[in-house]
């Protein structure tokens, strides 16, 4: 089963955890439905093609010299990485050459476990028992972070009844303002802005301050995309995240970053770069609706050891999911 | 250990030289490296494959015994098949007989088409004098017609833009009725990211297309894209048969493979690299530049063509031995000083200088200007000083700061580091390792 919301936020008992507004109660059922449909179909079309080629490999015939190279190739096409694509295939084949496993079918029963051990690292839930809880968005410029952020504060409002409140601190994109705002309209949250080209620090810090003085639970805040290879732009973000704390002393108490499931290696950079300037907590894979099977977050939990926390199937509001390694790891192989 | 693909193959192949052949164990093990760089570099699987085959046939009757180490020698084929595949030339937009020009802008969400569309639109208006209008047809994603509406301000375009409320193929329709009544030379008609799997997307694109009839279909194509490049690209070539590629975001790191990839499945040259954050770092892309990014390995190639053309096998050899022995003089240090400045900055060629080979000296910064200084320093020497550096001292010291135009702080500096430099030669010509760093920053 699936991993909910609510097993993705840690939240103290006294809040309403699953009250949003009337409507979506009474939809509730309806609603369920339709997202475990949505899941599977768009899981299925990420299936697809990696699926097929392992049953046939694994399923198939006895496990020979080709069983291995083929299954390299699947992995490497998942842009799993060649450095954790050796590693899980070398250990899948002494395990197999060592008697512990047999048979197509128990082999690709313990690949996926093995893919989802690598995928569940450190921490994977997200505390929001702060008062409030600042999280903050970063990642490379097309990731997807204002679409993350902008369904994050949906579900939080809806599903969890928070009271979330925006701070559109990306003041470099033209009109990055803009969108967000769209955003905080359809989740109903207030936003934080200032004007294009202002101190990105200083909208993250009255977002904070305004979300201290309205009571929200959690605040939320966008950050211009960057390349990882900006130094100054990296710097800038590290202030962002100083400044923040000069409101809340241990905020921002999550950082997120955002990694395009269509990344490839070129990851991996990214996610030690980020967490050079600033902690990131999780990684939110987004655009796994795709063909694209979004390897790169295994290879990141498994260098890194930062865990993957949400992932982006797809347009629609409830396309923002919980992460989940088992259901993640099924995905690439069946 | 080792950083690039060219360090990897001499390390790998360091021991074929006493041999003077490359046996196939040599060339499988050198696939094996270029076979882990181009995945590294995120090349399509099935193109490293077919890849790596045909260089592996051009290795075995490869003569390894040239100028240039076989790890170079295999390094100067792999990068002379990369460019053959990316494609020589860099290709460009074509423009339509009777204007408007009309360019398609298509790609995934987030690939960094809008931005694209304004620096396309710079690049045609500064190089080409041309007048350019944009279409705003993405009516998708929030605020995106805001962006372009920006971005085109910001560069001087007229932007067409109907809000969101139209279909996206009406949009396009009207503003190349108006690019005509305005005149324009050219008009790029931005549409909203999509997914290559989004048959309902796709098909809203094929519509455009038709209705517009582009002169030139451009697909962007994020640097950073891993394996999936290639079913992008062959659903886009399918769907809207594009004519060139974009690759955004080459300022960042990304080896960018994806390029390959693109290239070798649909035979589509990339045609503009997009590469910083300003509008105007844009440029016309260039396949040869690619092909070595994309192993890593730049400026090590440029050094293979020059020390074919400059470095003398025996001439080399006779430093070594010189070296070994501590026969080195300021008069070799010179002639060495000149030959290697004649094959351009230092600073790339260091690691490749024969008997430093390696990771001793990659993090040596050079400064060009101090070597003018040693240049004249040396040469402001008598023949005698310069192979006997233990004379210089009191007034020969002042002669020689007079000379050179420098002081007598710097001539002694040359001489305690020549000095520092001969130990280091010594200690090398027995095998050993010393760290150059800590000893350069002696000498200073």
């Amino acid at each position: 089963m699936a991993r909910d919301w609510s097993d993705l936020f840690i939240t103290d008992g006294a809040r309403p955890a699953t009250i949003g507004d009337g409507a979506s109660l009474a939809d509730e059922p309806e609603r369920r439905r339709g997202f475990f449909k949505r899941l599977r179909t768009n899981l299925s079309k990420t299936r697809e093609a990696l699926g097929a080629e392992i049953q046939a490999t694994l399923l198939e015939g006895d496990v020979d010299e080709d069983t291995w190279e083929r299954l390299e190739e699947a992995l490497i096409m998942a842009d799993v990485g060649a450095a954790t694509t050796a590693r899980v295939v070398g250990e899948l084949e002494s395990e197999a050459a060592g008697g512990a496993i047999s048979g197509g079918e128990a082999l690709s029963r313990r690949l996926a476990g093995m893919l989802a051990e690598i995928a569940r690292t450190g921490e994977d839930r997200i505390d929001l028992r702060h008062a409030p809880t600042v999280i903050m968005a970063v990642g490379v410029n097309g990731t997807g972070k204002t679409t993350t952020i902008g369904k994050l504060a949906w579900h939080l409002q809806h599903e969890l009844g928070l009271k979330v409140v925006l701070g559109a601190a990306d003041t470099f994109r033209a009109a990055a303002v803009q969108q967000l705002e769209g955003w905080a309209r359809r989740a109903g949250c207030e936003i934080v802005s200032g004007p294009e080209g202002s101190d990105p620090g200083s909208v993250a810090f009255e977002a904070v301050r305004q979300g201290r003085e309205l009571g929200a639970d959690v605040v939320i805040v966008d950050t211009a995309g960057r390349l990882h290879t900006q130094d100054d732009l990296m710097a800038e973000l590290a202030k962002v995240r100083r400044v923040i704390a000069k409101q809340i002393d241990d905020a921002p108490h999550e950082t997120l970053l955002t990694v395009d499931a269509t990344t490839g290696q070129n990851g991996l950079r990214q996610a030690k770069l980020f967490s050079e300037a600033v902690p990131v907590d999780g990684i939110v894979l987004t655009k796994l609706d795709g063909t694209a099977k979004g390897g790169i977050a295994l290879a990141i939990a498994g260098e890194l050891g930062i865990a993957v926390k949400l992932i982006g199937i797809g347009e629609a509001l409830e396309d923002l999911r919980p992460f989940d390694a088992d259901d993640y790891a099924q995905a690439l192989l069946t | 250990m080792f950083d690039t693909l060219s360090e990897k193959l001499q390390a790998t192949l360091s021991d074929v030289r006493s041999r003077g052949t490359l046996t196939e164990a040599d060339v499988n093990a050198a696939m094996r490296e270029i076979r882990l760089a181009l995945l590294e570099a995120d090349v399509n699987f099935k193109v490293v494959k077919s890849f790596t085959s045909t260089v592996k046939e051009r290795c075995l009757g490869a003569d390894v015994l040239g100028k240039l180490n076989p790890g170079q020698q295999v390094v100067k084929i792999v990068d002379e098949e990369l460019t053959a595949l990316m494609g020589g030339e860099s290709a460009t937009v074509d423009f339509a007989s009777r204007p408007p020009t009309v360019i398609l802008m298509a790609g995934l969400q987030g690939s960094g088409k809008t931005t694209a569309t304004a620096k396309l639109a710079r690049y045609l208006m500064t190089e080409h004098d041309s007048s350019v209008a944009l279409a705003a047809c993405d009516v998708y994603r929030p605020a995106a017609v805001d962006q372009l509406v920006k971005v085109g301000g910001q560069v001087g375009a007229t932007v067409y833009e109907q809000g969101i409320e139209r279909d996206p193929v009406d949009i396009a329709r009207w503003a190349l009725d108006q690019a005509k009544r305005d005149g324009k030379d050219v008009l790029i008609v931005d549409t909203a990211g999509r997914l290559h799997v989004d048959e309902k997307l796709m098909d809203e694109l094929v519509k455009i297309r038709k209705a517009v009839k582009p002169t030139t279909v451009l697909l962007v194509v994020d640097a950073m894209t891993g394996q999936d490049a290639v079913n992008v690209a062959e659903q886009f070539a399918g769907a809207v048969a594009f004519d060139g590629v974009l690759m955004s975001k080459l300022d960042g790191d990304a080896r960018g493979g994806a390029a390959l990839s693109v290239k070798a499945v649909t035979g589509k040259p990339i045609m503009f690299a997009s590469t910083g954050e300003k509008l105007d770092q844009f440029e016309r892309f260039h396949p040869d530049r690619m092909a070595q990014r994309i192993l890593g390995m730049g400026d090590v190639l440029s050094f293979i063509e020059k020390a074919e053309a400059q470095i003398d096998e025996d001439e080399a050899k006779e430093l070594e031995r010189k070296l070994r022995r501590n026969e080195f003089t300021f008069e070799d240090f010179l002639s060495q000083l000149k030959m290697m400045r004649k094959m351009g900055p230092l600073q790339s060629l260091l690691g490749m200088i024969p008997g430093f080979q390696g990771a001793a000296l990659k993090n040596v910064k050079v400064d060009e200007r101090e070597l003018d200084r040693i240049e004249a320093i040396i040469l402001s020497m008598t023949p005698l000083e310069r192979r006997r550096p233990d004379l210089i001292k009191g007034s020969r010291r002042l002669r020689i700061a007079r000379g050179s135009g420098t002081s007598v702080q710097h001539v002694n500096q040359l001489v305690k580091q020549f000095g520092q430099m001969q130990k280091l030669m010594k200690q090398l010509g027995k095998g050993k390792m010393p760290d150059l760093q800590a000893m350069m920053r002696q000498g200073r």
